[in-house]
């Protein structure tokens, strides 16, 4: 088994690409069989790039992002001042700036990317098992854990590859428009952003892989994804206003307890996927952030009003990143469980 | 020994409520047909998935062509076909694909995926319907599509989980034929559920009854009527019409004293003796002889649904 995996190995990269072209045009170029893992994969991701959910919502994020790389042109001008440290990050602001009239690229993504989470991974399970496929499917000679493995990795490839191209768009028409090419430093920063962003989109993924392990119906996993995303950005703000309010402290009280009040409460915040991802993004792609959490007067005193360098940056995100990865991972680990406890009966 | 393909020892299965499948011992040869039989929820299904490895054991041991089912599944998969009750395909995909990605997950290369896939097509008479998507097919045409589908790995054992549900009368005899037909052609090992007694009469070289997760007997159907009514092996019905009511009197009474004759019953218009040999002609001449029209005169082989009644009789006698 793994002297096959490992065989396998350096055709995937180029297998992944093709996808959809190489069952059709059947390539006989190559004869050597390919493993079952990868033929799941292709098969899922070449259902995924044909499948109109994907692609509506593939148009949907192309157009916000456009729309918000247009309004991040228009006000990028007027908004630099002279003096101002992320000055030298001109090229980045074009994934943040706005005029107010439409939120900035990272605002979208922070919150399309749970919709195209949970859109790729409602039904993995479920629908396959309500279908009878999956049955089907395990009576072939290949490993349970291949059809969750192999869609987990599907959704996840096919997300990597569209946020990259579409960052990569943004890039490109921005080079173009305003004439000014990324330095080399905000160029990692937007890989790294990239990274984080698909690492954010991929605990929602997991989240709703996991519901489709869970729940039967696609529809009440597809809710229970949604319900999840709409608490913690409607609703848990609001909570954690209301805890906010309760504990506050006094005027009279030192300012020790204040800072801890403060970190409490940005703690609170914290346990929400979305605030971690903006947290990260916002250090990255701004590098005059030098703290996330409160910052006294001490520490602020004769500091120099000038960006972090990248390692810097990255550092003082690593605690948002380890949480958003460990969440994904968390996810994935549960539904793999009960996926692989589960016994396989036809419809 | 080494005849047996599919070997069960004490297999047990155990769900938190109830008992599916209860210490069962079965072997199966290597090139036969063998029908499983029972009620609904008689554990048939459960033990078809162990033999996968679909699901666990509590205990006991499954073994196929000398593969443990619950250690290594995978071994045992590449060389077991399996059609669930409901077979299902990726709709949006046409046969042709859906055989194709099949062939390709065992391990066939793309061009020989379809080229394999096509000629399974043809093999159960779907090639003008290989480039339809497998969602418009009839329920016939899936489950012929299924029976490709689970003879695309070239396998010495194929699992059929009642395939003819659903189906009517001529797709059934068309499919049966066609199970018939691949089994001697290629050699194979079939095992088929079924509660459809009658269908699987036709073609099962032997058959298990379950009942409860217990199997009840086990052997070819003549010897299991054997066994069972090895009393009165013989069953005629005479079917007569008589003018007075004396006259069946009569008749009844002679009946009783034919040599062999272990039973008479009188019904409106026929009579059903019981025999321990074929005494039918001795019955149709005291019939003749005594002034009475002969209507019909039948002799009773014991089916499938006899066996199948009486061990019902029993199990519900010993509850």
């Amino acid at each position: 088994m793994n002297a096959e995996t490992t065989m396998e190995e350096p055709l995937t990269g180029t297998e992944k690409v093709e996808t959809k072209e190489s069952s059709s045009s059947g390539k006989a170029s190559y004869t050597r069989n390919v493993n079952p893992f990868w033929v799941i994969v292709r098969k899922e991701i070449s259902d995924h790039v044909t499948s109109w959910r994907f692609n509506i919502l593939v148009i949907l994020l192309a157009l916000t992002c456009l729309g918000s790389l247009y309004t991040a042109i228009t006000s990028i001008g007027t908004g630099a001042k002279a003096n101002e440290p992320d000055d030298a990050f001109l090229f980045l602001k074009l994934f943040t700036v706005t005029d107010g009239t439409l939120p900035s690229f990272t605002v979208f993504i922070s919150f399309l990317g749970p919709l195209l989470g949970i859109a790729l991974g409602f039904d993995a399970i479920n629908s396959e098992h309500n279908r009878g496929t999956l049955s089907r499917l395990m009576a072939q000679p290949i490993h349970r854990d291949y059809v969750i493995n192999a869609k987990a990795l599907a959704a996840l490839f096919v997300i990597s590859v569209m946020f990259f191209a579409l960052c990569f768009l943004v890039m490109g028409i921005g080079i173009i428009r305003t004439g000014i090419p990324p330095t080399p430093e905000e160029f990692l920063r937007i890989v790294c952003f990239i990274l984080i962003s698909i690492c954010y989109v991929a605990f929602w993924l997991n989240l709703s892989i996991f519901f489709s392990v869970r729940f039967r119906q696609p529809a009440t996993a597809a809710l229970c994804g949604i319900s999840v995303w709409i608490f913690f950005t409607v609703f848990y703000g609001m909570i954690v206003n209301v805890i906010a309010k309760v504990s506050a402290p006094t005027l009279m009280a030192s300012e020790s307890e204040v800072i801890r009040y403060k970190q409490f409460i940005q703690n609170l915040l914290r346990l929400v996927p979305s605030q971690l991802f903006s947290d990260a993004t916002t250090t990255l792609l701004m590098p005059s952030v030098r703290s996330l959490g409160p910052l006294t007067m001490e520490q602020v005193i004769g500091a120099v009003p000038s960006p972090l360098p990248l390692g810097q940056s990255l550092l003082l995100v690593w605690p948002q990143v380890t949480g958003l990865v460990a969440a994904t991972l968390l996810c994935f680990a549960l539904s793999y469980v009960s996926f692989m406890r589960r016994e396989i009966r036809p419809r | 020994m080494s005849d047996n393909i599919i070997e069960f020892t004490g297999v047990s299965k155990r769900y938190p409520t109830h008992t599916a499948v209860d210490d069962l011992n079965l072997s199966i040869r290597k090139g036969e047909i063998f029908g499983l039989l029972g009620p609904n929820g008689a554990g048939k299904s459960t033990t078809i998935l162990m033999m996968l490895g679909l699901t666990e054991p509590t205990s006991g041991r499954v073994t196929v062509c000398g593969f443990d089912s619950t250690r290594n599944p995978i071994e045992v998969k590449r060389r077991t076909g399996y059609l669930p009750e409901e077979v299902g395909f990726y709709d949006d995909y046409t046969g042709l694909e859906n055989l194709t990605y099949t062939a390709k997950l065992n391990g066939f290369n793309d061009r020989d995926a379809k080229s394999r896939a096509e000629e399974l097509l043809a093999r159960v008479g779907l090639t003008e319907a290989s480039g339809k998507k497998a969602g418009k097919y009839s329920r016939g045409m899936r489950q012929r599509l299924g029976l490709a589908d689970v003879l695309i790995k070239e396998p010495e054992v194929i699992i059929l989980d009642e395939p003819t549900l659903g189906i009517d009368p001529k797709g059934v005899d068309e499919l049966l034929t066609l199970i018939r037909k691949l089994s001697h052609e290629d050699g194979l090992t079939v095992l088929l559920s079924s509660h459809h007694l009658h269908q699987v009469q036709e073609i099962c070289d032997r058959v298990g009854l379950f009942v409860k997760g217990k199997l009840l007997a086990e052997g070819t159907i003549s010897s299991l009527s054997q066994d069972l009514f090895s009393n009165q092996p013989y069953l005629i019905e005479a079917g007569i019409s008589v003018s007075a009511a004396h006259v069946a009197e009569r008749i009844y009474k002679m009946l009783g004293e034919v040599n062999g004759v272990l039973s008479v019953n009188r019904n409106a218009g026929f009579f059903e003796v019981g025999c321990s040999r074929d005494a039918s002609a001795d019955i149709a001449r005291i019939i003749v002889e005594s002034g009475a029209d002969l209507r019909h005169l039948q002799k009773k082989e014991y089916g499938l649904d006899d066996i199948y009644n009486h061990y019902f009789k029993e199990k519900i006698e010993s509850v």
